[in-house]
């Protein structure tokens, strides 16, 4: 989840999964925002396989470190490469990747899905770094069809390896659009309709994280978790009042408010050319 | 960091810092840009001495203007709008690998001597330990690019003689270790902190107070390092930001969020 890193995270999945009490997940991402958090703070999580988990714009994810700290969850210490050569080996179909970061850092001493490795060629030593491969990716993308089919643009972050390596992928959509939408310009789907489990329709189902093309990152949101987080009875009150009062994603965006959301959404519009995939 | 909790002596400091870290870029340099900080520096360098700079992000993105308005995050809509490429995070990383990127920002909340930084885990092994949000980007940055420059407070705690753990590598325990551990190039270049700005020395890797920051006394810089500070020989005082650049960081963080007003 949050292949995307800073954007397009998939909060609207993240909140059903609170809401359904998931237990003893492991979750794979680089960066997530506070969705990692949240998904902590409900009691979802067994094992973190990330690079930073946090609030991009305050710093600490209080939820998180609460577990950490008492040993709640186990973390396995990514770099944002590492998990990118975790996936991309996954999306391969191959038991590691080589790589230069991390030498020298303390990152294998907490993470063993890094080791070390010599060159076969050269003699030189590198990080190799394990194979991730998810049961599940879970994206959030800008229009896909009811095959799920997904057209995402923006910056794609570790999106297309992930949903490469994972055994299934789950995509929920700002809009359900007709194949020929999709299949008109195949350079922007980001994975095949035939690799993915299930595929939903749910505006604003990334908020308050930003989706190009359909509206900006809600500051405000972040700013205010920062308190909704620091104790376990503030986030409590803040998992009772976004989650449980709203049961589903449409709840959560009469919650948000229609003045808030207007707010949102694109005031520039910056349309691209189209393309001629013509013969 | 709520601007409302922030005094404003660190306001102006984090003008001073900004604007140390922007003239860290050179022209035409590819710079690797880190969150926080770092993003206003880019942007301000882009307008002052690297009108030709680069920028990368970690998400995936390449643009070489500043983004068209304010952002906080890197990931912001105005920080797409225009870009040059929006890769995947692989590409951009494997830039970095190849020795593509000329300098890089990282923040740290402990660092040592040798410019080791810890992002992760305080407290030793065995002990209590406080977890921190980890690396992001932060270990991959340090091993590969060119030289990276480092951003943060300054105070014992976090000025220690060893850290805890070494998220991101700089010179490890001297100027040749990076070379021993494989790693490819590069190790940190300055430190700017809250009080002033350090370099490293070229033989012992180790960091060296190379300007001090105005009405900063160098007893107030050694109080709050845990080690004995080096001090190189031509300390100057840390540039003030010029009117001009503090009407560009205005128009960056024109609510002050990250340097006040």
């Amino acid at each position: 989840m949050g292949t995307c890193l800073e954007s397009m995270i998939p909060f609207a999945v993240g909140h059903e999964i609170i809401r359904q009490q998931k237990r003893e997940l492991t979750l794979v991402g680089p960066i997530s925002d506070i969705l990692f958090d949240q998904l902590i703070g409900a009691g979802c999580v067994r094992r973190l396989r990330c690079a930073w988990t946090g609030n991009v714009i305050t710093g600490s994810g209080y939820n998180f470190r609460r577990a950490a700290e008492a040993g709640r969850i186990a973390v396995e210490d990514h770099s944002n490469m590492t998990l990118a050569m975790a996936l991309k080996a996954g999306a391969m179909g191959i038991p590691f990747l080589p790589t230069y970061t991390a030498l020298g850092s303390d990152l294998p001493a907490t993470n063993p899905s890094l080791g070390t490795v010599v060159c076969p060629f050269s003699g030189k030593r590198l990080t190799a770094v394990a194979a991730i491969t998810p049961d599940l990716a879970i994206i959030h993308v800008q229009r896909a069809d009811e095959f799920g089919n997904t057209h995402l643009w923006g910056n794609l972050g570790v999106t297309r390896d992930a949903c490469l390596a994972s055994r299934n992928v789950v995509v929920t959509a700002e809009e359900i659009v007709p194949s020929r939408v999709i299949t008109a310009d195949p350079n922007r789907v980001v994975t095949p309709g035939f690799r993915v489990k299930a595929v939903a329709a749910v505006p604003w189902g990334a908020h308050p994280s930003p989706v190009p093309g359909c509206y900006n990152r809600d500051h405000q949101a972040f700013l205010e978790y920062r308190q909704q987080s620091r104790s376990p009875e503030a986030f409590e009150t803040w998992r009772r009042q976004w989650i449980l009062a709203a049961t589903d994603r449409a709840a959560y965006t009469r919650l948000v408010g229609e003045s808030r959301l207007a707010s949102l959404r694109l005031h520039h519009s910056a349309l691209s050319e189209t393309v001629d995939y013509g013969y | 960091m709520a601007t409302d909790a922030v005094p404003e002596v660190f306001h102006r400091r984090a003008q001073l810092m900004v604007v140390a870290a922007s003239r860290q870029i050179r022209d035409g340099e590819v710079a690797f840009v880190g969150m926080r900080l770092p993003l206003l520096g880019f942007l301000l360098a882009k307008c002052t001495v690297a009108p030709n700079a680069i920028g990368i992000y970690e998400l995936g993105i390449v643009r070489d203007q500043p983004a068209p308005e304010a952002i906080l995050t890197m990931g912001d809509l105005p920080n797409l709008h225009g870009a040059q490429w929006l890769a995947d995070t692989a590409d951009v990383m494997g830039l970095l690998q190849q020795g593509a990127v000329d300098v890089s920002f990282i923040g740290g909340a402990q660092v040592d001597r040798f410019g080791n930084l810890n992002t992760s885990y305080i407290g030793g092994q065995g002990q209590v330990r406080t977890r921190l949000p980890g690396s992001g980007g932060a270990c991959d940055l340090a091993c590969l690019s060119k030289r990276h420059i480092i951003i943060m407070a300054h105070e014992k705690r976090r000025f220690v003689p060893r850290v805890d753990y070494i998220t991101s590598p700089g010179f490890g325990r001297g100027a040749d270790w990076r070379r021993q551990v494989g790693l490819p190039r590069g190790g940190p270049a300055t430190v700017i902190t809250t009080l002033g700005v350090f370099g490293f020395d070229p033989q012992s890797g180790e960091m060296a107070l190379a300007s001090i920051h105005p009405g900063v006394a160098l007893e107030e810089v050694q109080a709050n390092t845990g080690w004995e500070l080096k001090v190189s020989p031509q300390l100057e005082e840390t540039p003030r930001p010029t009117k001009a650049e503090l009407a560009l960081l205005k128009r960056f963080d024109p609510r002050g969020f990250w340097t006040g007003s």
